[in-house]
């Protein structure tokens, strides 16, 4: 896309189809909070959006340094949007230190708008900037567009006699208001936002609906140098209906609910603090109403086993982390395994090992969901690929807990948790519930037998306070029907092969894999799972448009997969898997299908863009 | 416990089908029929009665008690018996552990379930040994022991169960041993205490580490070396010619004789299972130059985490109707119609 923001030629200003604005800024700077009000007005000028919050793992990072800098990417445009754009085609940067992060991804002609007020000496050096870039030239190949956004917004905010530090605070909002005016949007509902949000201290919010306002005149009255032209993009064709924008981890939340009232079945969630999969507890921890009780456990390992302790129960237990965590929760897994009973266990991935990348997002942790304990230990493994996908994924989880007595692992990453997008608003009408009967009475004539399969190889779930029902179980081998202990080599040969049939076969109860884009059949088909779902999905089309015989095929089914996976597959001459991580789905597709899978693997911290993509089609088409 | 209509039992009624598989003389049986005496006392119901185990020899109670079991992970029965409990309060909880599992692996848990308070019995058996991986040395064995990983006897000192009970914040907190004919009284306090009572039980593992308690549970001489203690009723112990007494200068406790009967005489204290300074100098009181103290430490009950749960879910819950359609549709929405987005 050859942007027309920063062409002061252009005797016209025509509207590209999408646009890609990143603001970056001090960690202090409140750069997450515009980027978010900047997507909710994007969503209500009618645009396809995607974001991509970018922020470092230290809450309040040393001022002014490079690594305290915090982004948000978002692309919206007219036309569908599938990712958070490559490159951005407007860099916001409030200080030094976000221009030298940010601008290397700037597209070449792009416009960086700097707050000249932040330059100074001082933050330069905190930078390593030994001259200012702004005045040596280093950025000819970008239009430059600085001036004091700091003064302008001390000025602004002037009547009411904030502090210099409070009403530097509201520089953000200025430069938002600044933002709204290159894209032609209604102020009206920040305006608003601002004014609920400072509801009980009435001059901030008119301090800060001020700096908004003197932003976007600034824009309608100030000489920018004829840089920078008001663009208008209009709304992409959408299905009518009810929209709201949704993080990934909101929709967890959400599905996560509805999956429990289709189950007809209270909620427990067991969690323990951790990036970034603590967002799923704070949105649950609201809504007790919907019968969901939440326990914040003294560590992961407490946490799995409480909700184990509540699926025991027999109400729906889930549990959530993040990579460490769910490695602390592993021997627990194994146990719901052992007890057949239903948990779902979300795993929100970050770059690992160990610590690793709190903040930042990787899919390195599917070895871990479908390989990682000890024992065989077969749990499903679903994967959401968006932030609106993963309310669908969270029920499907759900669904399968509950219909086959097992632990399910629903896989999202930081990207997804974090990152915002339209969602139409679904009916829960039509959604298909899946109600479950708990065993009221002996089950077989004068005996209980726990242990006993039906057609699916799924033993009754019975609730303690059952009448006549008492019965153990635990960690320890269990006789086949009966349940008690029992170590003998047939019937743990029987017991073993029973669990692997009875995962195996929720393979029944799933879709056939679909081809999301393109034939089922050709050249070459590009599998992904997870997030990557956006950039592979951009990269085919822009291959197809070039007349590239691909197809792009995005799994969501990780464990077991879909049934015609492995025939589908054999169907094209070349498979090529993208993935965060060094190759993990793609062993698995191998190790299943015995098909020549090829890995395109990246491990940065940050997700693909649709040019690598498209590049590594380019390359295994050649 | 559970406000629940007594049920008539037998102590038959509460014994399972399964073969029992500790060691021939292990104190784990007296300790299994104390519990099974005592169930029917209680008017328990097997239907609503769970027992919670971790890992160990003693974590293989549940399969001998005929009601709900769950024997689960290392240390983490009383994770697992939160959950239980949040989810269905009217169930009674019973939560058996050892000194390894609840005071190494598990000793987090053990803490935290204490500090909440969940309305349950612990039953800690204390054999100062882990039996069930043949013999090393654990978190409660006396400095010097020997075992296979301690061939020139263990260097670390003992952790007290007690005292890191009363610290974690436990409101009930009592002590027995396994052929202890007191030990259903002890059982029954901790089961009419609403909250968590922690009970721990000294239990001889006669194969690792034997007898290892005989200087005050052999049955010669028990007078002179246990303390039972009783609500209202004063310290005293070897045919009531010794006693508890305050130490007012040292603010410790010291063994006072008791001539002619007079304990006032000599000082000896009232047992006040509310006191919490009682409490703590009679978890940290040293067997030796003192006796051993048994019975009921310490009973003042706090409301119960469960309780402190519902609560707040039913206070938030209160007016709201749970319309999923409604919360889905939540928050800023924008709705597309044929002439384009409006809010």
């Amino acid at each position: 896309m050859a942007t027309q923001l920063a062409d002061p030629e252009a005797k016209s200003t025509v509207a590209p189809e999408a646009v890609v604005v990143r603001f970056a800024g001090d960690s202090g700077d409140g750069m997450q909070l515009t980027g978010g009000q900047f997507t909710l007005s994007s969503a209500l000028a009618g645009n396809d959006f995607a974001t991509f919050p970018d922020f470092p793992a230290e809450i309040r990072a040393p001022q002014g340094t490079l690594f305290g800098v915090s982004a948000f990417q978002i692309n919206f445009g007219s036309t569908s949007i599938d990712t958070a754009g490559d490159a951005p085609d407007v860099l916001v940067a409030m200080n030094p230190a976000a221009l030298k992060t940010n601008v290397g991804a700037l597209k070449p002609g792009g416009l960086i708008i700097a707050d000249t007020g932040e330059f100074t000496k001082r933050n330069l050096e905190k930078a390593k900037y030994d001259v200012s870039p702004l005045e040596d030239g280093s950025l000819a190949k970008w239009q430059v567009l600085a001036f004091d956004i700091s003064a302008l917004t001390l000025e602004s905010v002037k009547p009411f006699g904030l502090g210099n530090k409070e009403a530097l605070r509201c520089k953000n909002m200025w430069t938002l208001g600044l933002a709204l005016w290159m894209f032609d949007r209604d102020r009206a509902p920040l305006i608003d936002w601002l004014n609920a949000k400072f509801a009980k201290n009435k001059v901030l919010a008119d301090a800060n609906v001020a700096a908004l306002n003197a932003g976007h005149a600034y824009g309608e009255t100030a000489e920018l140098g004829g840089h920078v032209k008001k663009l208008h993009l209009g709304p992409v064709p959408t299905p009518a209906g009810l929209y709201r924008t949704i993080t990934g981890a909101d929709a967890v939340a959400l599905g996560l609910v509805a999956g429990a009232q289709l189950a007809h079945l209270p909620m427990f969630f067991g969690g323990y603090p951790i990036t970034p999969a603590s967002s799923i507890l704070h949105a649950l921890v609201r809504l007790k109403e919907f019968g969901v009780t939440t326990f914040q456990a003294e560590d992961e390992i407490a946490a799995i086993c409480a909700a184990i302790g509540a699926s025991y129960a027999g109400q729906l237990g889930v549990t959530s982390s993040s990579g460490p965590g769910i490695a602390l929760k592993g021997e627990a897994m194994g146990l719901a395994v052992m007890t057949e009973l239903p948990l779902v266990i979300v795993n929100s991935q970050r770059g690992g090992p160990s610590t690793g990348l709190p903040t930042k997002t990787e899919q390195s942790d599917l070895y871990q969901a479908v390989y990682g304990r000890n024992g065989d230990a077969p749990i499903p493994v679903v994967s959401a690929r968006s932030p609106s996908d993963a309310f669908e994924c969270a029920i499907e989880a759900c669904r399968i807990a509950v219909q086959y007595m097992t632990p399910v692992i629903l896989l999202t990453d930081g990207y997804i948790a974090n990152a915002a997008e339209p969602w139409q608003v679904p009916d829960p009408a039509t959604f298909k519930e899946f109600p479950v009967t708990f065993l009221a009475e002996k089950n077989a004539g004068d005996t209980l037998l726990p242990y006993k399969r039906d057609g699916k190889g799924t033993r009754p779930w019975i609730k303690p306070g059952t009448p006549g029902l008492m019965h153990r179980i635990g960690g320890i081998e269990k006789a086949v029907d009966t349940g008690h202990l029992d170590y003998s080599p047939a019937n743990h040969q029987a017991q073993t092969d029973a669990r692997k049939a009875k995962v195996d076969g929720i393979a029944q109860s799933i879709p056939d894999q679909d081809v999301c884009l393109g034939a089922p059949g050709g050249k070459l088909a590009v599998v992904g799972w997870g997030s990557t779902y956006g950039p592979i999905h951009q990269a085919v089309g822009r291959a197809r448009a070039k007349g590239m015989d691909v197809s792009h095929i995005h799994v969501r089914h990780i464990w077991p997969m879909p049934q015609n996976l492995g025939e589908l597959l054999k169907g094209y001459d070349k498979v090529l898997v993208p993935e965060m991580n060094t190759g993990q789905f793609k062993t698995v597709l191998r190790d299943q299908f015995l098909v020549d899978a090829r890995p395109l693997t990246k491990t940065s911290g940050q997700p693909f863009t649709i040019a690598e993509i498209e590049a590594a089609i380019e390359g295994a088409l050649a | 416990m559970n406000a629940i209509t007594p049920i008539t039992t037998t102590l038959k009624d509460w014994e399972t089908d399964q073969e029992v598989r500790w060691c021939p003389g292990c104190g784990d049986y007296a300790i299994l029929k104390a519990v099974q005496r005592t169930l029917p006392e209680l008017g328990a119901d097997p239907a609503n009665t769970v027992f919670v185990s971790g890992i160990g020899c003693s974590s293989r109670f549940p399969y001998y008690v005929e009601s709900y079991g769950f024997h689960t992970i290392h240390g983490r029965a009383p994770a697992f018996a939160t959950g239980i409990k949040l989810a269905n309060p009217q169930l009674d909880v019973w939560l058996v552990t050892g000194d390894g599992d609840g005071m190494s692996i598990g000793g987090n848990h053990t803490m935290h379930v204490l500090r909440r308070n969940l309305d349950c019995q612990i039953l800690l058996f204390n054999n100062e040994i882990y039996g069930l991986t043949k013999g090393q040395y654990s978190p409660t064995s006396r400095q010097g022991t020997t075992s296979p990983t301690t061939p020139l006897g263990s260097v670390d000192r003992p952790a007290s169960p007690c005292a890191f009970a009363l610290g974690a914040g436990a409101r009930f907190i009592a002590r027995g041993f396994d052929v202890s004919k007191e030990l259903p009284n002890v059982l029954k306090a901790a089961y009419h205490h609403k909250g968590a009572a922690f009970v721990e039980i000294f239990q001889n593992c006669i194969v690792y580490n034997k007898d290892v308690f005989n200087d005050f549970a052999a049955p010669k001489g028990a007078e002179d070396r246990q303390l039972w203690l009783a609500n209202g009723e004063p310290m005293l112990f070897a045919k009531g010619t010794q006693g508890i007494a305050l130490d007012t200068e040292k603010l410790t406790l010291k063994v006072v004789d008791v001539i002619d009967g007079d304990w006032q005489a000599a000082g000896v204290i009232v047992h006040d299972v509310t006191n919490r300074s009682i409490a703590h100098m009679l978890v940290e009181m040293p067997f030796g130059p003192f006796p051993m103290a048994l019975g009921v430490l310490y009973d003042d009950p706090r409301p119960t985490f469960e309780a402190a749960v519902m609560a707040e879910r039913e206070k938030a819950a209160a007016g709201k109707e749970p319309n999923l359609a409604k919360l889905l549709a939540k928050g800023q929405t924008w709705t597309v119609t044929e002439g384009g987005p409006e809010l």
